[in-house]
């Protein structure tokens, strides 16, 4: 059975206690994204702060429907971008994509990735690559929105 | 119960697909025949056969093969005509039921006296798959005509109080599902349309998942447009069907147009064939429609009464299997009564996409999300569910084995 290998602990326990979940204030942008196929859909909103010339992601906060696989790919997103410069930030969520079309065969970087090593078993499921990309491409464009706001 | 007369081993041994494995090396239990059905070999012969022996263009040239393959072509309108209890030139192929419909949502866009006015009314209804809403949206923003729908019951039954005033001196065209996709209501489109004969509307009955399971007969209906595809019916993909009374078809100007189609062709202007060759342009998918009429011929063969009991006797176990189950809430009419074999269900806790994924990896395959009829599940307030569709080859035992899958899923997802 490769149930498991899709639905590790790390993705189940991040589904059922969710990091930075709800919608706070203050915020820069905010971003409705749906996934046509199933109706998962997520609100997200982006805090920037500037950090010595640098955009930095002061906040993440969301709220959000949908599977188990889309609420912990939000979740550990959340994690992972919030604290840092969006410039880094950007690069991990290309190394997450690149996990996602990886059909499986990825070997992600735990020290870049972190959490989301745990996905690597999704990017089989070509069905399921939506739903953990649902909220990382909610935050790229919130973001894009928010600099685009400050610039 | 109605007896069953249907040899479901000796249907199932005609299908390739149902003997293969799926994940895990599992036989492969399908239940999505409502997105599209397995095919038999009958089916596959015949296109094949149809590309072996007769491919030439139809309608054009005077070799033997275009000849043949108008046969074939013309063979296959006769068979879908005498199904449906039409006459020949009232069945127009199209690519699927989506652009069957689309065809008349155009049509009643363009000139002629069908043509629909601003301040007229267009009426749907709550239950539509997709591909009979937004159609009809589309045609409403384009003429300045009101879309008006009738609302669901909790039970997943069209509301019919307000029938009489739904339908007004306005209303150009009612637009009805005959079964549904998600809930399997088959509402009382005969009663429907007399009601909208009387205000002087039109009829049109998407028959997408009506046609594949039960006998339907467009005179007892009383509708004036019927749509539906191919693929659900046993039948390939990218051939479909729109039923028109001759004397509309006759009124309704092109919606795609081209080659085939036309009468004569002049650089100032054109003027185009009679039903139902004005609405097929382009060279005929002949090798669909030989798979289409070979797909008649089987349903014919196991007689479509008999598909629809052994569909009725499916659906009923799984409607006591699911009950059984804690946390399995099923959306629509919880029994046979007017009621086809597409069971949706919620099962509380667990998001439809992780109960497909767990039953995909038992070899099970079942629709997930909104099957492309977001307001009913808005109707209904949930997001999505999970979709169990039946069909020839489906067997007892394979509802009991979706209802341990879910059973599975719940312990998996520490659920229920």
């Amino acid at each position: 059975m490769q149930l498991q290998s899709m639905y590790q602990d790390i993705i189940l326990d991040h589904y059922r206690n969710p990091h930075h979940k709800g919608l706070r204030d203050p915020f820069d942008a905010e971003v409705h994204h749906v996934n046509p196929v199933c109706g998962d859909e997520v609100t997200l909103r982006v805090a920037l702060k500037d950090v010595g010339g640098e955009a930095v992601v002061e906040d993440v906060s969301y709220d959000s429907l949908g599977c188990s696989i889309s609420q912990a790919s939000a979740s550990v997103m959340s994690d992972l971008v919030i604290g840092r410069p969006v410039g880094e930030a950007m690069t991990i969520s290309q190394a997450f994509l690149e996990l996602m079309q990886s059909k499986g065969e990825g070997e992600p970087d735990e020290d870049v990735l972190e959490d989301a090593v745990a996905f690597v078993g999704v990017s089989k499921y070509p069905a399921r690559i939506k739903c953990a990309l649902l909220g990382w491409m909610a935050w790229k464009d919130a973001t894009a929105r928010a600099m685009e706001g400050t610039q | 119960m109605s007896l069953v007369h249907l040899d479901v081993a000796a249907v199932r041994a005609d299908f390739p697909a149902l003997a293969r494995t799926v994940r895990n090396d599992k036989p492969l239990i399908y239940l999505d025949s409502g997105a599209t059905s397995q095919k038999p070999v009958q089916v596959l012969d015949a296109e094949r056969s149809c590309y072996e022996r007769h491919n030439g263009a139809a309608h054009r040239g005077t070799h033997l093969l275009g000849e043949e393959a108008t046969d074939v072509y013309e063979g296959a309108r006769a068979k879908v005509a005498a199904f449906l209890g039409a006459d020949v030139g009232e069945v127009v192929f199209t690519k699927n039921a989506t652009e069957a419909i689309n065809l008349v949502a155009y049509a009643l866009s363009g000139s002629g006296r069908l043509q629909v006015r601003p301040g007229d009314e267009i009426l749907i209804t709550e239950m539509e798959h997709h591909a009979n809403l937004v159609p009809w949206q589309q045609l409403c923003e384009r003429t300045g005509a009101t879309l008006r729908w009738l609302t669901v019951t909790p039970e997943g039954r069209l509301d019919l109080d307000h029938l009489d005033s739904m339908i007004t001196g306005r209303t150009r065209l009612v637009a009805v599902t005959h079964q549904s996709n998600v809930t399997g209501t088959i509402p009382p489109v005969a009663e429907i349309a007399r009601a909208a004969h009387e205000k002087g509307a039109l009829v049109l009955a998407d028959a997408a998942q009506s046609v594949p399971h039960q006998p339907v007969d467009v005179a007892a209906l009383g509708v004036d447009f019927l749509a539906f595809s191919a693929h659900k019916m046993l039948g390939p993909y990218g051939i479909g069907v729109l039923f028109g009374r001759a004397e509309l078809l006759e009124a309704m100007p092109p919606f795609l147009t081209g080659g085939s189609m036309i009468e004569v062709v002049r650089m100032e202007g054109s003027t185009f064939l009679p039903p139902p060759q004005r609405f097929e342009p382009g060279v005929p998918a002949v090798a669909q429609a030989a798979g289409l009429a070979a797909a008649v011929d089987y349903l014919n063969a196991l007689g479509m009464g008999n598909v629809a009991a052994h569909e009725e006797s499916l659906t009923a176990h799984a409607l006591d299997a699911l009950r059984e189950i804690n946390g399995v809430r099923i959306l629509g009419p919880d029994t046979t009564k007017d009621r086809g074999g597409a069971v949706s269900f919620e099962v509380e806790g667990i998001h439809p996409h992780d109960v497909g994924q767990v039953l995909d990896e038992l070899g099970i395959a079942v629709r997930t999300g909104h099957h492309c009829a977001w307001p009913l599940h808005r109707a209904f307030g949930v997001q999505a569910s999970t979709r169990a569709s039946f069909y020839v080859y489906n067997t007892h035992d394979e509802v009991d084995a979706l209802a341990d899958g879910i059973r599975y899923a719940q312990r998996f997802f520490g659920a229920g």
